[in-house]
């Protein structure tokens, strides 16, 4: 019962089609995109809440209550802004760059009808500095946007008055963080604020402002267009919809590709991926949503239901739907070493658990790596990432302790093997 | 007012109280290293953390939190104590721990806080972080290894002191803390870093390895290096005043203190007059005292006397001179030594009637001749937090750079009668409307056009005066209030041709004019008027004796004496007092306490502490206007405005590099 291509909301996530805007109103993006807005915008939110969609950016926040969130008018003249998270930097995250490559104005449209619905006055897309190619299709498609009167003032002749604005960040990981993106928008250093107050409080430039990922936004046309009640009919109470998954690692093909949430781990790769690389006897460990989620190991996940409530049951999470695959041939320790370094070299520095921790694991993971280390190294370690998790500004801490804590939960003898090894090393020849 | 329970203690806590606020009024004590009451809020150090219910089961940044209804704060709970341990972990483990030769030691945060809130040892057997020192001028010296990227001092240099010019490089465990490409802070207010700095990242360059802070004696006491009267700390060792720091007074100085006064310190030791002189043949020769008081009688002058008091005086020595002048049959008393003459008859016409603290409130402010960063620096960042707030501020003068929006409306002073329509606009429209009158506009004779700006615009209105004027000399006030004011200001003196004038530390002033005269000079330093003296008997600095000061808003504030006078100098009264007997009058006191008294009963004002009541201001004159343009301001190097700063090596340097742009060569490590 999985997805039938009827169902599927990128249906060019491929790029056989053209990404323009003739093509795309050819697959059904900006039709009568005025007769949506039309609806108002309390109907709107109301339609995504009822589709239960989730936040598609890791963290499932209902998107529908998101935006019910923003002020229904502006009491002191502020306007309202609508930021979408383009800033996919999370490592093993890529549908956001296939949307926006090969189906930009389905985000556009989704801008539009999201923006509206918030009643914002733009909408800003902060795209990932890395994607060139990228933001060059997405500056052409909002051009054309403009040029056909779908966005700009009096959008869709709607008679609603809306800007989107691309803006290119400059690589930092963490300018992803909703307000640190809001930060690196206003031109400052990308480091998170201080949360309260939020973003729909106090966002971009001091006004509500309502931070989404490409994918919630992309979706939420369609959504409107064929009702809650069919997007809904996907995936297990509570976690609604499809999804676009991105399946790397050790697969014998790699892809991205939109299923149903709570597909089964095993479906997932069997029928899309065309199995693991050397059989399912040889499935180590997947990280089931982009590098920051606990790894899992493979006999567990092999029958686990592909969403946020059925990760979460097993220590981890759905995240982006990043799944990492890993076969025996990898070396786990290694690999989430690689992951610590690349926390602590996007550490922002503005606070001081993750400024110092994410440093000081990396260096002893880079031990345990080789077994350079004493035994009680790993529950100090264990120690260090709980004393970073859930003490800083933002969550990159927790991101970079989470990894760490799944290693050591689950290949704790691999560990404590290398130690044994070594030091067995080292007497030998001292001998 | 929100209840909260702190504890198990409930109280009420003021509206928009933090958490952290709240847990200090219950009397339980937060540690904290970025959160600082006069700064933003940052949030970074986290070592605020206590629990709070209701909110997410981890524990919360208590500097950053609101304090709401009903919220159950513990701060002694497990989670909270193990939530500090690993916060001060984090801290130590890449800070060098080099505390034994850290000028920090002994008043550093970290170090205290480490020993009430950390663990006992180290887990931490990597290789520690180090990092390349950054060059941030004369006065601060860095060590930038020790730093725990709190930004107190990148937020002071942006939110109080206006100058951008400190921030972050780089991200994560690399990022350093660095002036903009290295240079060096340039602003007024630089050093107050150092005393924001919680660990010894940045310390003061000048004071290195100078001391240990027990060991020091900490007087109070008074700054004289502008009108502003900032309070200060003197520390001391022995003889010798070690450093200069500012003390908290929320109507005055806040906690900050500028470049100039807090760095002066090492002119207090050079350059000083330790024993009498005598000019004998045109050339100065040492003697003493009883030689010099010989020759001073020697003068006979009758009652031929004039006194000039210098910028740095207290009002015990004026009022001393006072008593002697008057004493001998003179009243030639002046204090204002580079020739204003302004109408001193109404004191409320010349003073700074807002209030130093008060001026934040003003929504309109027009400045007139005074470039305030130099002449009054912490007035600047009153007038500053004025704008943040939404005032309006308009110049008349040459352009300077007030780190706030202000316009400029030339520097012709007859723009004060065809006022332009913005800011008729603005005055008309505002609730707290001020005027500020500076030394190049009381040189313009402005004095009058500004009250009449005042009556026109209602300045005086109900729970505010808006008119003010601000001074730069540290004696100014007081000086006036006793008197040291002639009609026609300093010409009156040299028109007079005195047979003697007596300098009080007179160091401004042009002796040129006063040739016929024999000029004793009672004075701390070597400087100007000791170059033109016939007597010099060596007096005693503003850290060597008690005194009063009157700011330029009136305030009437005592310093204490914290060290002897060198050598054979002695204190101001004193000497005066001996000058009585050795001309042979008497001037009716023989301690300190007799001549307090004597003053206080002449103005009764100068016996408490706090500000003086003027009065009302006077009606402006009818002829009042104001013309001619103004070319400069008084100030030409702000480091070297007085004999203390001049002498001071420290300052020198400053005004050598961030005056005149001179370089100086690092010496190689």
């Amino acid at each position: 019962m999985s997805l039938q291509d009827k169902d599927r909301i990128f249906t060019n996530v491929y790029g056989y089609q053209p990404w323009n805007l003739k093509a795309a109103q050819a697959r059904g993006d900006w039709d009568n995109t005025k007769a949506l807005l039309e609806r108002g915008q309390d109907a709107i939110i109301q339609e995504v809440k009822d589709s239960g969609l989730r936040g598609r950016g890791g963290a499932g926040f209902p998107t529908g209550m998101k935006w019910s969130f923003m002020p229904k008018e502006s009491k002191d003249g502020r306007p309202s802004f609508l930021v979408i998270n383009a800033d996919e930097s999370e490592p093993g995250s890529c549908k956001d760059r296939e949307i926006i490559r090969h189906d930009p104005h389905k985000l556009l449209e989704g801008a539009l009808v999201a923006g509206f619905a918030m009643r914002a006055r733009a909408a800003y897309i902060y795209i990932r500095g890395e994607y060139i190619r990228e933001a060059e299709t997405l500056f052409a498609a909002r051009d054309e946007a403009y040029a056909a009167g779908l966005l700009g003032k009096n959008a869709c002749g709607s008679g609603y008055d809306f800007d989107v604005f691309v803006h290119r960040g400059a690589g930092a990981y963490i300018c992803g963080e909703e307000t640190a993106m809001i930060e690196s928008l206003e031109g400052k250093k990308g480091q998170p604020r201080l949360k309260p107050p939020f973003p729909a409080g106090a966002g971009l430039y001091g006004c509500p402002t309502t931070v989404n990922n490409v994918e919630s936004i992309a979706v939420a046309p369609t959504i409107l267009r064929r009702g809650a009640s069919w997007f809904s009919s996907f995936g297990n109470e509570n976690n609604r919809g499809t999804k676009l998954f991105q399946i790397s690692g050790h697969v014998n093909r790699p892809c991205v590709v939109e299923e149903a949430m709570s597909i089964s781990f095993e479906e997932l790769i069997e029928k899309h991926c065309g199995g693991i690389r050397g059989g399912w006897d040889n499935l180590l460990a997947v990280i089931p949503g982009g590098s920051s989620v606990p790894l899992v190991p493979g006999e567990q996940i092999r029958h686990a239901a592909m969403d946020f409530d059925g990760l979460k049951a097993l220590g981890s999470g759905l995240g982006t739907a990043a799944v990492i695959v890993m076969d025996k041939s990898t070396d786990i320790v290694r690999a989430i070493s690689r992951l610590s370094y690349f926390y602590k070299h996007e550490s922002c520095g503005q606070c001081t658990p993750c400024r110092e921790g994410t440093g000081w694991m990396w260096r002893v993971m880079e031990r345990l790596r080789t077994g350079d280390a004493d035994l009680a190294e790993i529950d100090m370690l264990q120690e260090v990432t709980k004393q970073v998790e859930g003490h800083t500004i933002c969550a990159l801490g927790d991101a970079a302790a989470w990894p760490i804590q799944g290693l050591i939960r689950h290949f704790r003898p691999e560990i404590e093997r290398r130690i044994a090894e070594r030091a067995g090393d080292v007497r030998e020849a001292a001998e | 007012m929100p209840k909260v329970k702190v504890d198990g203690v409930e109280l009420e806590v003021p509206q928009g109280a933090t958490v952290l606020q709240a847990c200090e009024l219950a009397g339980k004590e937060i540690p904290r290293f970025c959160y600082h009451e006069r700064l933003s809020i940052a949030g970074n150090c986290r070592m605020c953390l206590v629990e709070v219910k209701p909110g997410p089961p981890k524990p919360q940044a208590s500097c950053a939190l609101p304090a709401t209804e009903g919220q159950e704060i513990r701060t002694d709970s497990e989670m909270v104590k193990k939530a500090r341990e690993g916060v001060m972990e984090f801290l130590l483990i890449n800070h060098p721990l080099d505390c034994p030769i850290c000028d920090q030691g002994g008043e550093c945060d970290l170090q205290d806080q480490s020993v009430a809130y950390g663990r006992g040892a180290s887990r931490y057997h990597e290789h520690k972080r180090a990092v390349t020192e950054k060059y941030m001028g004369p006065l601060i010296k860095t060590i930038m290894t020790r730093c725990i990227h709190c930004t107190r001092c990148v937020r002071f240099s942006e939110e109080i002191a206006g100058v951008d010019e400190i921030g972050a490089l780089y991200r994560g465990e690399n990022m350093q803390i660095s002036t903009y490409l290295e240079k060096a802070a340039e602003h007024e207010l630089s050093a107050n870093v150092i005393d924001l700095c919680p660990v010894g990242a940045l310390t003061s360059r000048p004071y290195a390895f100078e001391a240990r802070p027990w060991e020091l004696k900490k007087t109070l006491a008074i700054d004289v290096s502008d009108a502003l009267g900032s309070n200060i700390r003197l520390d001391s060792r022995g003889r010798e005043v070690l450093r200069i720091l500012p003390r908290v007074n929320d109507d005055v100085n806040e906690e900050w203190l500028s470049d100039r006064g807090r760095y002066m310190v090492d002119g207090l030791t050079r350059r000083r007059l330790d024993k009498p002189w005598l000019r004998r043949d045109g050339k100065l020769v040492a003697a003493t005292w009883a030689e010099a008081f010989d020759a001073v009688a020697k003068i006979n002058p009758g009652s031929s006397v004039a006194v000039i008091a210098g910028d740095l005086v207290d009002c015990e020595t004026m009022f001393a001179a006072k008593k002697l002048a008057g004493a001998l049959g003179s009243t030639l008393l002046e204090g204002r030594q580079t020739g204003l003459a302004y109408d001193a008859s109404n004191l409320a016409a010349v003073n700074f009637n807002s209030t130093l603290a008060g001026i934040e409130d003003a929504d309109a402010v027009l400045i007139v001749g005074s470039m305030i960063r130099d002449e009054a620096p912490l007035l600047n960042t009153r007038l500053r937090k004025a704008v943040k707030k939404g005032a309006k501020v308009f110049i008349v003068g040459p352009e300077w750079d007030p780190t706030y929006a202000a316009t400029f409306l030339g520097d012709d002073l007859s723009i004060l009668g065809n006022l332009p329509q913005a800011l008729v606009d603005a005055f008309e429209g505002a609730s707290k409307p001020a005027v500020i009158l500076g030394g190049a506009a009381l040189g313009k004779g402005a004095l009058g056009a500004g009250l009449a700006f005042a009556e026109r615009f209602k300045l005086v209105r109900d729970g505010w005066n808006g008119f003010n004027v601000v001074h730069m000399a540290a004696s100014r006030m007081g000086g006036l209030m006793l008197g040291y004011a002639q009609d026609g200001g300093i010409a009156d003196l040299v028109a007079a041709k005195p047979k003697m004038v007596i300098s009080l530390g007179a160091d401004e002033v042009d002796f040129t004019k006063f040739a016929g005269s024999m000029i004793v000079h009672i004075g701390h330093h070597g400087d100007k008027a000791a170059h033109a003296a016939d007597v010099i008997l060596p007096a005693a600095a503003f850290s060597e004796k008690d005194g009063t000061y009157v700011n330029t808003e009136g305030r009437v504030q005592y310093s204490e004496k914290a060290v002897f006078a060198p050598g054979e100098a002695r204190e101001d009264w004193t000497i005066l007092r001996a000058l009585a007997d050795a001309l042979g009058v008497t001037v009716g006191f023989d301690s300190f306490d007799q001549l307090r008294a004597a003053m206080v009963a002449e103005v009764p004002a100068l016996g408490t502490e706090g500000l003086a009541d003027y009065g009302a201001l006077p009606a402006a004159p009818s002829d009042a206007k104001a013309e001619g343009v103004i070319a400069g301001y008084p100030i030409k190097d702000r480091y070297l405005t007085n004999a203390i700063g001049r002498a001071s090596p420290t300052l020198q340097r400053c005004s050598a590099e961030l005056v005149h742009g001179e370089t100086f060569a690092e010496a190689a490590e």
